[in-house]
């Protein structure tokens, strides 16, 4: 996501980290690069031309022209003014004490109000919340079963009365539900409907008074056009929202919405949701979506991943055998199996600090089918084999190749890059072992430095 | 209420809005009158911005206004040339196939759904009949959805399990529609984003398959597009111009405030012609496209 504003933000600070000076002119030429980047990412047109104006006047600025990194300077400042523009709200739902807290889901039509409902209480239910979730979409067909269906896959909880209760009734019974079962927070989805409706307006007044949510979630679909704080500017003024959820984030719309939003109408991104899964949607940090933004990785987001994945004693257990240099195909296995759980191999690439120019390339090099070709063949490999490479013997390829439908070429691929990652990985950690065996020596330090990070 | 009537009523906010701001801006003429101010044509640059007609769009738009001396009003020479890039999109494709297949396609939520129960309902009125084919296999309750439109406007409707290939439902419901003499089979296919590429290939079978149960299906691929949508719509349009071989665009949800201007931007770069609009949440609140009619209702200043 993000990808082509970021791409453009950084092809212009390319050029301009190519002049050793800068000048009023060709600040003023970065500028415009930045506003047209801004406008086709759906940035709204006045707060483009605000932002561009903010960042001429500290950008040019004797202090800044004559400092001996200007461009590190305008790099520095246009990053604080994004994140100015972004606000500093807290990201997820509020630390209401009301309980049952009661979440109003609310927007246009085609938004994702059901599917954020239900990827939300799974959300909830994850952090030791137990969220009861209830549909009052008594128009669009088949809304009430959708949610109903989706909240099945999740595992939560469904306050569904007869099909003809009323709106304000149906969440009024889930809150009662909720009561009597301890449920401690009630996700009320709601049907979409046009900020310019006037009668369905006054229906949100009657559910918000009936049930006094402490979050009134405006959910919204990241690929919205200048329209964007029209809407949510209305939903707000009519009925008061506390939060916005930015749907459909894994396409490439650049979202420039959120921007909009937050800036013109004053209330934080919640949450984003960044896939079809229940489990893609994660509370929004604006500081980390600025870094994404100008190519700065977003490391934080990385590690939070891995450890969702990576438990404790698997991560400790791993880091023994490396440190006793007895890394197996197994393992490399387990490994695979990790970094695949953790998402789209191109979504992680973004996150890695300069990775984001590379990952063009890395996209056509790093493909999804080249690592389950690599998980069938040592799938088609016995216990002995994975513990002890070595056996591996030409007819034990063929059989290995035939097993798991590759040829041998392919099979002698993964053996080789498998003793390179072994080596690799000697260097980098087990060190210390092996070379006080052979050498007497304990050099564990100068073999790590041998590859210093930067 | 006719069809015009309809149109003008669900864009009336739409054009309320455009037509005040560019004849307020008229007053802002440059003193020698050899043309529009420069305060003038960045007013109308945000007009259209705001529109999301696009920066390349608007850009052509301003070079336009920027040639006019002060004789000509601003608002006929942005209309005109709003009405040009419409009309550089081609016709809408024919075919004497039976039945003729048409697939609706799109990113998810732009509201597929609605538009296959409401162009059965425009069919029937003029006389054909349709069978519904229900391919979103994926999301929840999507076909149980289809099927409440299917009873409403009285079209036979053919439904897939959930989960089951989108693609077999389609030669299934193509067969159903020739066994019974039917006019057009209308399939419904499962939102998807345009950057999923196995998704996208998922359209791909589809296309191949209803190729195979009748010759030149499908006949025509409507694109739904929200029209709050902005700038990505043209990445969507692009890709599924690619991946699907689109041949027109169905505009939702014009009622609102948004103006659906990246429409003319697709018109104009791609080629690919908007063929209905959805103007409202009545089961007759979609409508065929005619680009004068929109550029009229858009710019008339009295209703």
């Amino acid at each position: 996501m993000f990808a082509s504003l970021s791409d453009r933000l950084q092809a212009v600070f390319a050029s301009v980290r190519r002049e050793t000076r800068l000048t009023p002119e060709s600040v003023e030429t970065a500028l415009r690069e930045i506003r047209l980047a801004l406008l086709e990412a759906d940035v709204n047109f006045k707060v483009v031309k605000a932002f561009i104006d903010r960042v001429r006047d500290r950008a040019v600025d004797r202090a800044v022209l004559d400092s001996l990194t200007p461009t590190q300077q305008v790099v520095v400042i246009v990053r604080d003014e994004l994140l100015a523009l972004l606000g500093d709200g807290q990201p997820g739902l509020s630390a209401s004490k009301q309980r049952p807290q009661v979440v109003l889901l609310l927007g246009l039509q085609g938004a994702g109000k059901t599917t954020t409902t239900v990827k939300l209480a799974r959300w909830l239910g994850a952090n030791g919340r137990h969220p009861l979730v209830v549909s009052t979409d008594v128009r669009r067909p088949a809304a009430i079963e959708q949610l109903g269906v989706l909240a099945g896959d999740a595992g939560v909880r469904v306050h569904d009365p007869d099909r003809d209760t009323a709106v304000v009734a149906r969440a009024e019974g889930a809150v009662q539900m909720a009561k009597s079962f301890g449920f401690d927070v009630v996700l009320v989805d709601t049907a979409g409907r046009l900020h310019v409706d006037d009668d369905l307006m006054g229906e949100l007044d009657a559910l918000k008074a009936a049930v006094e949510p402490s979050d009134l979630l405006y959910v919204a679909d990241a690929m919205t056009g200048q329209d964007a704080i029209k809407s949510a500017g209305e939903f707000n003024r009519r009925v008061g929202i506390s939060g916005v959820v930015l749907t459909k984030m894994d396409g490439d719309a650049r979202g420039g919405a959120a921007l909009s939003v937050v800036s013109v109408v004053g209330v934080p991104v919640s949450f984003i949701g960044d896939g079809e899964r229940l489990e893609d949607l994660q509370p929004f940090h604006p500081e980390r979506l600025v870094s994404r933004l100008l190519g700065m990785g977003d490391v934080l987001s990385l590690v939070e991943k891995a450890e969702q994945v990576v438990s404790p004693e698997e991560a400790t257990r791993l880091e023994r055998k490396i440190r006793g240099n007895d890394f197996t195909l197994q393992d490399m296995r387990d490994q695979l199996k990790t970094v695949m759980r953790m998402g789209p191999l191109d979504r992680l690439a973004e996150m890695i600090p300069g990775m984001s120019q590379m990952s063009g390339q890395m996209s056509t090099q790093v493909d999804p089918k080249a690592l389950s070709q690599t998980m069938a063949i040592i799938d088609s490999m016995t216990r002995r084999e994975r513990a002890h490479y070595q056996v591996i013997d030409g007819s034990r390829r063929r059989r290995i190749a035939l097993g798991s439908g590759t040829t041998v070429q392919d099979v002698n691929r993964l053996l080789k890059q498998f003793m390179e990652m072994r080596r690799m990985l000697r260097a980098v950690g087990g060190a210390s072992r092996s070379r006080t065996k052979k050498g007497g020596r304990r050099r564990s330090m100068s073999a790590g430095r041998r590859f210093p990070v930067r | 209420m006719s069809v015009l009537e309809r149109l003008r009523a669900g864009l009336r906010r739409t054009a309320a809005q455009l037509v005040d701001r560019i004849d307020g801006l008229d007053a802002g003429r440059r003193a020698d009158g050899g043309g529009p101010a420069v305060d003038t044509l960045d007013d109308l640059e945000g007009i259209l911005l705001e529109a999301d007609i696009g920066v390349a769009a608007t850009a052509r738009l301003l070079e336009v206004a920027r040639g006019q001396t002060a004789a000509s009003d601003l608002r006929t020479v942005v209309k005109t040339e709003l009405l040009r890039l419409l009309e550089l999109s081609g016709p809408a494709p024919a075919s004497d196939a039976h039945p003729r297949v048409v697939l609706v396609v799109g990113v998810n939520g732009t509201g597929k759904t609605t538009t296959v129960g409401r162009l059965a309902r425009l069919l029937a009125l003029s006389g054909e009949r349709a069978v519904i084919c229900a391919a979103d296999t994926f999301r929840a309750a999507a076909v149980e959805q289809l099927e409440v439109w299917a009873r409403r406007v009285d079209a036979d409707f053919v439904r897939a399990r959930p989960g089951s290939d989108p693609a077999a439902v389609v030669f299934d419901a193509i067969t159903a529609g020739k066994a019974r003499g039917r006019d057009v089979v209308l399939v419904d296919t499962a939102g998807r984003l345009h950057t999923r590429a196995n998704l996208m290939d998922e359209l791909d079978k589809i296309r191949r398959v209803a190729g195979r149960a009748v010759a030149g299906a499908p006949h025509e691929t409507l694109l739904v597009l929200d029209a709050t949508v902005g700038q990505n719509g043209l990445a969507q349009a692009r890709a599924f111009l690619e991946v699907a071989g689109v041949t027109g665009i169905v505009l939702t949800k014009l009622d609102g405030t948004a103006k659906g201007g990246i429409a003319v931007a697709i018109s104009a770069e791609l080629g690919v012609p908007i063929r209905y609009v959805g103007v409202g949440e009545q089961l007759d609140d979609l409508v065929p496209f005619s680009p004068a009619e929109y550029v009229d209702a858009l710019f008339e200043p009295v209703w």
